[in-house]
């Protein structure tokens, strides 16, 4: 008997169809990060334009070049350069100076994921590698904050940001001086409240009406950003959501200890990088555990480092160390919340 | 007892400075490796040193190698190797007591860099008294190598200068992170993985020649 031709295409399973593909999901995390980068731009001008573009360029081209080191084909296309570029500059104060910039992308692509084998071979978020290794290397100019809404912001670059390569960047003090709009001073909301005391009221960071990073004022958008994600299933939401729970939880337990030392719940899940790093970077699927519990673990751990680095810590700001501490203990939290498999008995001790 | 004399050749030095360089090729003697390279004239004094120790025990085991007996080979080679690093901690604690500060406890611990036990086990406990001398000059010229481009970089990078010269101004943004802990893991990962790719490309350019692919 001949083999006739079947009309209907047999195939071994898995069968599941699917229009989700690491390119699509990574393109549509790009446009989450546009608006984003479009109010960066708005609040501090043409620095952090310039900013944005010069960490995504060193990004992508990093990419590329440990591409022809490695043999491989490109691995732009799947746009995971482009968003470590975006998020790092998004967490760079905005006038920071380029050739900085140029580094951290180099070493957040080159340390962070390159030499682990690249996408999806990385332990921790790429652009917070390229953020840390900067913060200790220029601490000062990492902390060099500028007022937000300077009256010439879209008509000159902030001082700092064309330091030539090598050279330590100018004071910014007395342009921020010169610059400085009523009531803006180049504090970020958190250092003002660690080092003078004053706490910046929560509408004002609700809405991003302050000093702080490039990308971090705006609680409001980076919410809705993350919301887009969430409905469309690319980001897992559970992760920011523990995240900010466990953030909130903290902040409510030592403000209700001890109202006058500490700020309000509501200040530290506003202000800082915190809303930024759980919504965009410790939702990395690649540095974040898969297990449903571990899910929970992995984001309330964040959000009580955070605080504790805040309230104890040194620095004013801790999302970024707790974020990567966070990439570092996921594969242990998976490994002790490994759901039981339907049927088996639970393993003798 | 030795059969087999190798002879001497420029390979018994060359193969220990580059192509079986200790600390890029074989990674041993981390620890001294990470904590002296802060700057490039600790780098070099930590490499002076070692290499006269090396020097000195593949000498002394090369030597005594038909005496000693197989039993007790590790604890006689520690002997001879801590007699030469108290002689060099006291050399330098009289001649440059600035670097013997900056140095502190780690050329004592001299002692235990797994670099010069390798070389009395696997090299002069088997061979002659002169060839053991030239691969432990050799290893020692590897290691100092090592230290001095580890250092060089970093002190570079973390204070703009190079023996202590000053290299770029005042101007210059010093790398903190680079002269810290840290920025040595950075440096000899970064030296790690140049070295390994050079390694690489080299033994695929081989296979490329070899395969008759372009006969013709």
């Amino acid at each position: 008997m001949p083999p006739s031709i079947s009309p209907v295409e047999l195939r071994t399973s898995p069968h599941v169809r699917t229009t989700q593909s690491v390119e699509l999901i990574m393109r549509n995390v790009v446009y989450a990060l546009l608006p984003i980068s479009t109010w960066a731009i708005w609040q501090f001008g043409l620095s952090a334009l310039a900013l944005i573009l010069t960490v995504t360029a060193t990004c992508v081209a990093t990419e590329r070049f440990f591409n022809w080191m490695a043999d491989r084909p490109s691995t732009l296309s799947d746009w995971s350069a482009t968003i470590t570029g975006l998020l790092l500059a998004l967490t760079l104060p905005p006038g920071f100076p380029l050739w900085m910039a140029v580094v951290a992308g180099f070493v957040g692509i080159a340390l962070g994921k390159a030499l682990f084998g690249g996408l999806g071979f990385n332990v921790f978020n790429p652009a917070l590698v390229g953020r840390a290794f900067v913060q200790a290397a220029f601490p000062v100019s990492i902390t060099s904050w500028t007022p937000a809404f300077a009256p010439g912001r879209f008509t000159e670059f902030i001082p700092t940001t064309f330091t030539a390569p090598f050279t330590i960047p100018p004071d910014l003090g007395a342009w921020v001086k010169a610059a400085g709009v009523d009531g803006f001073t180049g504090a970020t909301p958190l250092s003002l409240w660690k080092f003078d005391g004053v706490v910046t009221s929560s509408s004002d960071l609700f809405t991003g009406m302050s000093a702080g990073s490039a990308g971090e004022t705006s609680a409001l958008l980076i919410l809705l950003c993350g919301a887009y994600l969430a409905v469309r299933k690319m980001m897992d939401w559970r992760i920011p959501a523990a995240v900010l729970g466990g953030a909130f939880a903290t902040a409510l337990a030592f403000w209700l200890w001890g109202g006058e030392h500490f700020p309000q719940p509501l200040f530290v899940l506003f202000s800082g990088g915190l809303m930024l790093g759980a919504v965009f970077m410790a939702s990395d699927m690649v540095a974040s555990p898969v297990t449903p519990l571990g899910i929970w673990i992995y984001g309330l751990f964040i959000g009580f480092i955070t605080v504790i680095i805040r309230y104890f810590g040194g620095l004013p700001e801790g999302v970024m160390y707790a974020i990567l501490l966070g990439n570092a203990v996921s594969p242990l939290i998976e490994q002790v919340t490994q759901p039981r498999i339907y049927g088996a008995k639970e393993a003798k001790k | 007892m030795d059969s087999k004399q190798t002879p001497i050749t420029m390979d018994t030095f060359l193969a220990q400075v580059w192509r079986d360089n200790p600390v890029f090729v074989m990674a041993l003697g981390m620890c001294p490796v990470l904590a002296v390279t802060s700057s490039a004239t600790n780098g070099l004094a930590m490499g002076i040193a070692s290499t006269f120790v090396l020097i000195g025990s593949n000498l002394l085991v090369s030597m005594l190698r038909k005496l000693i007996p197989k039993q007790v080979r590790i604890a006689t080679y520690i002997v001879i190797i801590a007699t030469f690093v108290t002689m060099v901690d006291y050399i330098l604690q009289a001649m440059a007591p600035a670097i013997y500060a900056a140095l502190g406890a780690f050329i004592q611990l001299i002692v235990v860099n797994c670099i010069i036990l390798g070389r009395a086990e696997a090299y002069a406990s088997k061979n002659g008294v002169l060839a053991s001398v030239v691969n432990g000059a050799g290893t020692g010229a590897g290691f100092t190598l090592a230290l001095l481009l580890l250092g060089g970089v970093r002190e570079i990078l973390g204070a703009g200068t190079l023996f202590g010269i000053d290299l770029f101004g005042p101007h210059f943004q010093p790398w903190l992170v680079m002269i810290l802990p840290p920025g040595g893991f950075f440096a000899l990962g970064a030296w790690l993985l140049l070295f390994s790719w050079l390694k690489q490309r080299k033994t695929r350019r081989a296979e490329l020649k070899g395969e008759p692919l372009h006969a013709g």
